[in-house]
C-alpha cells in the first residue's frame, strides 16, 4: 500500500535536515563544548577537554551572577505583567460588541511586528533622550527621563517591549474564554454573583489550563529574550539589562569563549527546565482540567 | 397577590429588527406547573428567560409574587432556573454547586450546609455531595441542577427542557420525580419542553406558543379535547390530528353535513354557526378511527388502502389512503397492537363522528366536539 515510501521521506527531508543541522547538532555539540576550552578566533581551533572548569568559573563569575539576577528580575516582572495584561485585553475583546473583530485583529498586530529587529530599533528611538516618549512627556509638562541611561528604567523599557507583544497570549486567552459556556455565567448571575465575583470564581478557575499553557510558553520565551537588550540597550547601562542570552552571545561571538558560552547555555537550559518542572508539578494544585461539557455525549 | 404568582402583561421582545415575542399576557397562579410548548424557534426559551431576567423585555411588564420585577436583577426576582445543559460549575463539588447562591448571599456556613443537606436528602444526592459534576451521570447532574434551585427556596422554578439530554428511560423516571417534587414543594414551576408526554403529564396548565404568540392556554386534557384552532389541534396529540378539507353542504338542527374529497360526513352540530357553502376543515385524531366496530349512529365507514404499517407493540399506526376523505395525502389511524393489517390490503375503517373537530376557513374551531364523556371515560 505504501510502496512509495521514498517520496514520503523526501517530503519531510527538509524539516528533518533542518532539525538535525540547526537544533540537534548545536544541542549536542554545545553540551560537549561546555566541557572544553574551545576558542573561536583560532582558525585551527582545538578543543581541549577541561572537565568542569567552565562550570567552576561560572560559579565565581560576578558578571554571570549579575546576569542571572537581571534575567530573573526580567522574567518575573515580565511574565505576570504580560499574562495579566493579555488576559485583561482578551476579557475586554470577548464582549460581543459591534466591530469587535476589527479590534481583535488590531490588538494582535504588535505581536506580529513585536518580535522583529525593526521594532526593537524603533523602541530605541522612541525611548531615546530626545525620543517620542520624552517629547510627549515634556509637552504634557513632565520631566524628560533618561530611559535608556538609568539602570532602573532601562530594564523597564525592554520589559515594556515584551509586554507590547501580548497578542499571542491574548489570542489563546480569548479562545479559552470563548470555551466557557455562557450558561455558567447565567447560572452564576441568577445565583447573585457580581461581575467581579463571576470573574474570580468562574472564569479564572475554568481558565487555569490556558493560564498554565501561557505561563509555560511565556516563561520559556522570557528566559530567552535577546533582541530587546541586544538592540535597545546593548546590555547596559552598568549591565543592568545584561540578560543571560545576551551574555551567552557576547561570550561566544565577541570574546570567542565558545566553551564558556556553551556552559552558560546549558546553565540557562537547566534553569528553564527546572522552572518548567516546578510549573508542571504545581499544576495539579491549581489547574482545573475537564469541563462538564467535555464528557457529555 | 400571593407568593409564587406570576403575571405577564403585554410582554414583547425583539432582537434587533426581529420580533421574537409578540405580546404575551399570562397569569400563573401560585403552585401551578405551567408548561410552554410550541415548535422550535417559537420563543419558548426566550419567554422563560424573560421571566428569569436573563433577557429584558422590549415592552410590557412582569410581576412575581405581587412585585413588579420587570427591571429587577435575576438574583432578586425570587426565581431559580434549571438549564438544558444543567450549567453546573465544573470546578465545584456538588455541595459547592448547590450552596453557591447562598454563599454569595452571605449566608453562614452552617446554615448553607444544613440547607444543602436537606435538598440533597430530597433528591437522594447525599452520597454524591463531594463529587465533581463530571463524575456524575446525566440524571444525577440533572438532580444537582434541581437541587441548586431548591436550596435557594425560590418563588418560581424555571426549567428549560431539563430532560432533553437524558435517554428515554431516565427521562421517564425524572419526569415522575419532577412531578413528585412539585407536589412536595408546592412551588410555582414554569417548564419548557418539546416532549408531548412531559407536557401532558406534568402540566396543570399548558401554554401553546407559536411564532411568539400564545395560541391557547388550558389544562392538558382541555387542549386535547377542545383545541381552539388548527395549530393547537395539530400540535397537541401524537401522532397529529388528521385534517381534511371540505365544504359545508347542509345544516339542520342537530347536524352539519360536510362534503370531503369523495364522501360526506354528517357531524353532530354543537352550536356550530356554519352556513352551507363555507369552507371548513375536519379534524379527526388517529385514535378516533376504529376497525371492526358494529354500525351505529356515531360511526361512519370508509374504504381505505393500507400503505404503511408502524407496529409499536401496544398499538399500531396505519397510514391509509382513503379517497373518500382526502384526495391526496395519507390518513393516519391508530389501532390495537394486534390489528390484522397488510400493506396493500383494503380496510373498512370507522370514524367516530362525535369526536370529529370542525374548523372554519380561518382555522378557528367551530363548536366543540360532543364527546367529552367518551374521552373522560
Ligand atoms: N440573543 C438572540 N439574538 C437574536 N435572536 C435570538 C436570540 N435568542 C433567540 N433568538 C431568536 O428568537 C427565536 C426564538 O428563540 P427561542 O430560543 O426562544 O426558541 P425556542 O422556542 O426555545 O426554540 P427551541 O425549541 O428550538 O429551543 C429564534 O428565532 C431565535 O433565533
Ligand atoms: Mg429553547
Amino acid at each position: 500500500m505504501y510502496e512509495n515510501k521514498t517520496t514520503g521521506y523526501l517530503y519531510i527531508a527538509p524539516f528533518l535536515l533542518g532539525l538535525a543541522t540547526f537544533t540537534l547538532f548545536p544541542f549536542l555539540s554545545s553540551f560537549l563544548l561546555s566541557f572544553s576550552d574551545y576558542q573561536l578566533q583560532d582558525p585551527v581551533a582545538q578543543a581541549n577537554f577541561t572537565g568542569l572548569t567552565n562550570y567552576r568559573e561560572m560559579a565565581a563569575d560576578a558578571t554571570f551572577h549579575n546576569s542571572l539576577w537581571v534575567t530573573f528580575l526580567y522574567v518575573f516582572v515580565t511574565v505576570p505583567l504580560k499574562l495579566a495584561f493579555a488576559l485583561f485585553i482578551a476579557f475586554v475583546l470577548n464582549f460581543k460588541l459591534r466591530g469587535i473583530g476589527f479590534f481583535r485583529t488590531a490588538y494582535y498586530v504588535p505581536s506580529i511586528l513585536g518580535g522583529s529587529v525593526a521594532i526593537a530599533v524603533l523602541w530605541r528611538y522612541v525611548f531615546a533622550g530626545d525620543g517620542l516618549i520624552n517629547q510627549v512627556s515634556i509637552w504634557l509638562g513632565g520631566e524628560p527621563l533618561n530611559w535608556l541611561g538609568e539602570p532602573g528604567y532601562a530594564l523597564f523599557t525592554i520589559v515594556l517591549l515584551r509586554l507590547w507583544q501580548f497578542g499571542s497570549a491574548m489570542v489563546v486567552f480569548l479562545a479559552g474564554l470563548q470555551n466557557i459556556p455562557t450558561d455558567l455565567y447565567e447560572a452564576a448571575t441568577i445565583d447573585g454573583a457580581s461581575k467581579w465575583r463571576i470573574f474570580f470564581t468562574i472564569t479564572l478557575p475554568l481558565l487555569t489550563p490556558v493560564i498554565f499553557f501561557n505561563f509555560i510558553m511565556q516563561i520559556v520565551q522570557a528566559f530567552q529574550e535577546f533582541n530587546g537588550p541586544y538592540i535597545i540597550t546593548g546590555g547596559g547601562p552598568l549591565k543592568s539589562t545584561y540578560l543571560l542570552p545576551l551574555m551567552i552571545y557576547e561570550e561566544a561571538f565577541k570574546y570567542f569563549n565558545v566553551g564558556y558560552a556553551s556552559a552558560l547555555s546549558w546553565a540557562l537550559f537547566v534553569i528553564i527546565a527546572i522552572f518548567t518542572v516546578i510549573a508542571f508539578t504545581s499544576a495539579k494544585y491549581w489547574v482545573f482540567y475537564g469541563s462538564e461539557r467535555g464528557d457529555k455525549k | 397577590m400571593a407568593r409564587g404568582e406570576v403575571q405577564l402583561r403585554g410582554i414583547t421582545k425583539s432582537f434587533g429588527a426581529v420580533d421574537v415575542i409578540k405580546g404575551v399576557d399570562l397569569n400563573i397562579a401560585p403552585g401551578e406547573l405551567v408548561v410552554f410548548v410550541g415548535p422550535s424557534g417559537c420563543g419558548k426559551s426566550t419567554l422563560l428567560r424573560l421571566i428569569s431576567g436573563l433577557e429584558m423585555p422590549t415592552g410590557g411588564s412582569l410581576h412575581i409574587g405581587g412585585r413588579d420585577v420587570t427591571l429587577t436583577h435575576p438574583a432578586k426576582r425570587g426565581i431559580a432556573m434549571v438549564f438544558q445543559s444543567y450549567a453546573l460549575y465544573p470546578h465545584m463539588s456538588v455541595a459547592e454547586n448547590m450552596g453557591f447562591g447562598l454563599k454569595i448571599a452571605g449566608v453562614p456556613k452552617a446554615e448553607i450546609q444544613a440547607k444543602v443537606a436537606a435538598a440533597a436528602e430530597i433528591l437522594q444526592l447525599t452520597h454524591l455531595l463531594d463529587r465533581k459534576p463530571r463524575a456524575l451521570s446525566g440524571g444525577q447532574r440533572q438532580r444537582v441542577a434541581i437541587g441548586r434551585c431548591i436550596v435557594r427556596q425560590p418563588e418560581v422554578f424555571l426549567f428549560d427542557e431539563p430532560l432533553s439530554n437524558l435517554d428515554a428511560a431516565l427521562r421517564g423516571q425524572m419526569r415522575v420525580e419532577i412531578a413528585r417534587l412539585h407536589a412536595k414543594l408546592d412551588a410555582t414551576m414554569v417548564y419548557v419542553t418539546h416532549d408531548q408526554v412531559e407536557a401532558m403529564t406534568l402540566a396543570s396548565k399548558i401554554v401553546v406558543l407559536n411564532a411568539g404568540k400564545i395560541e391557547q392556554i388550558g389544562a392538558p386534557i382541555e387542549l386535547y379535547r377542545n383545541p381552539a384552532n388548527l395549530f393547537v389541534a395539530g400540535f397537541i396529540g401524537s401522532p397529529s390530528m388528521n385534517f381534511m378539507k371540505g365544504k359545508v353542504v347542509a345544516t339542520d338542527e342537530a347536524h352539519v353535513a360536510v362534503r370531503l374529497a369523495a364522501g360526506t360526513l354528517r357531524l353532530p352540530r354543537r352550536n356550530a354557526a356554519t352556513a352551507p357553502g363555507s369552507s371548513v376543515t375536519v379534524g379527526i385524531r388517529p385514535e378516533h378511527f376504529s376497525i371492526g366496530e358494529p354500525d351505529s349512529d356515531d360511526i361512519a365507514f370508509f374504504e381505505g388502502e393500507v400503505e404503511l404499517v408502524e407496529r409499536l407493540g401496544g398499538e399500531t399506526l396505519a397510514h391509509l389512503r382513503v379517497p373518500a376523505l382526502a384526495e391526496e395525502g395519507l390518513t393516519i389511524v391508530k389501532l390495537t397492537g394486534d390489528a390484522p393489517l397488510r400493506i396493500g390490503s383494503r380496510l373498512r375503517i370507522g370514524v367516530r363522528l362525535s369526536h370529529a373537530h370542525l374548523f372554519d376557513a380561518d382555522g378557528r374551531a367551530v363548536g366543540t366536539p360532543s364527546a367529552k364523556i367518551a374521552v373522560a371515560a
